[in-house]
């Protein structure tokens, strides 16, 4: 049987939400039996490839970057999963939005609060722009899935893979299957 | 007692005249979703979870506001009433800042719940990310008007059970937010008995006692039954 093709990809977030999935410890040797690891930040992989049946994003939208990669993965993907509540709401890494845009949020992490040499940080092509808003993942691109918790924990992200791969659809339905953070 | 005869969910039941829609499905054990609702207290309808409908008109009733009459037909769990629940709860998670990861009653949340309950697991609609205050004055207890859902639970308890009229809701629309005192700090309202009623009356972790981590707060809500039950039927223990 032709091998599912896999993605897991780290945008704004803490990677909590792949420790979670490092957590489905021996399961993992029964998954890698099923699919192929095509992109993930565990896997030296330099671009994502075409082709990709199944990405979990984990992480919103915050900087020029994430927007450029998360355009790609949507048009390079079949199905996309929402990966834990900074994809699904933004969550910790939109709090910045209540500061307002990219310039009053890096004025005052880097200017006001830095104790020594205060500077903003500029690098273009090496350090991505701030977007002005942090946004989650289906405000920027379609969802297939939506897989919220902080991290969501290691069975439940085994009840959402594991119908998946047999071609079914997880039933995201009560307190086992939804849950924030 | 006047008695009126009343279909819900194709089940006849029976409730006297006074009582509301979801006075009478709980008795019934028809349940309802609720969120503004206490037991104890006055009935508001503002959060629009018990909305249900009713046989010969378009508009959808919240049940707890509206009362029983002879011979209504109601429907608590058609498709229409699931589709608009779910709408309320998505527009009370996108129009306040609910970061559940950080919040100390996550986990023992009723808007959490009611999410659950009517399957939300994304929001459609966009995150306002309003730049709301908290209010750190209160000795014991603290105010993140971030995760606020404006159910004014606290305001009913304080002035209805604990009579102390600590809180109140400013301005209108968009725009309300849950007042102390006079649109004070907290910590400087004197009529503030710092009885905790409001803590354990908030669905969310808009109302808390200080130094709680996320996770950790709980509210006993079956306290402020009690006193109410105690006060009315005088069913005081000593």
């Amino acid at each position: 049987m032709k091998k599912i093709k896999l993605a897991t990809v780290w945008l704004a977030g803490c990677s909590g939400c792949h420790m979670s999935f490092l957590d489905l410890d021996e399961w993992l040797l029964e998954l890698a039996q099923k699919v192929d690891i095509v992109y993930s930040p565990i896997a030296d992989i330099k671009d994502y490839p075409d082709g990709v049946d199944i990405c979990l994003v984990e992480g919103a939208i915050a900087n020029e970057e994430n927007l450029a990669l998360i355009k790609e993965i949507r048009q390079k993907t079949k199905f996309i999963i929402s990966f834990g509540d900074c994809a699904v709401t933004a969550n910790v890494p939109g709090m910045r939005n209540m500061l307002g845009p990219a310039e009053t949020v890096l004025k005052r992490s880097y200017l006001e609060l830095g104790d020594i040499t205060p500077q903003l940080p500029q690098e273009p092509g090496i350090v991505p722009e701030l977007l002005d808003r942090v946004s989650p993942v289906h405000e920027v691109v379609n969802v297939d899935l939506f897989l919220p918790g902080c991290p969501p924990n290691a069975a439940r992200i085994r009840s959402v893979i594991e119908p998946l791969l047999k071609g079914e659809s997880p039933v995201m339905e009560g307190r086992k299957m939804i849950k924030f953070g | 007692m006047t008695v009126k005869t009343l279909t819900i969910n194709d089940q006849l039941i029976t409730a006297s005249a006074e009582q509301t829609i979801l006075d009478a499905a709980k008795e019934a054990e028809i349940k309802i979703p609720t969120l503004c609702h206490l037991e104890g207290v006055s009935d508001v309808g503002a959060c629009r979870l018990c909305l249900v409908e009713i046989e010969g008109s378009s508009k959808l009733q919240p049940a707890c506001v509206t009362q029983v009459q002879e011979g209504m037909v109601i429907q608590t769990e058609t498709e229409k009433l699931k589709e608009y629940r779910r709408m309320a709860v998505e527009l009370l998670f996108a129009e306040g800042n609910h970061v559940c990861a950080v919040c100390v009653v996550n986990g023992n949340c009723q808007l959490q719940n009611v999410a659950i309950k009517v399957g939300m697991d994304h929001s459609r609609f966009p995150y306002k990310f309003p730049k709301r205050e908290v209010d750190l004055s209160h000795r014991l207890f603290g105010m993140d008007h971030n995760r606020c859902i404006l159910c004014t639970r606290c305001v009913r308890v304080c002035d209805e059970i604990e009579g102390a009229h600590v809180w109140d809701v400013a301005n209108r629309g968009g725009q309300s937010f849950i007042v102390s005192g006079i649109n004070q700090p907290w910590g400087e309202v004197d009529a503030c008995t710092s009885c905790g009623k409001c803590v354990d009356a908030c669905p969310t972790g808009a109302i808390f006692r200080q130094g709680s981590t996320a996770s950790e707060m709980t509210c006993d809500r079956s306290t402020l039954e009690f006193l109410h039950r105690a006060r009315t039927k005088k069913e005081w223990t000593r």
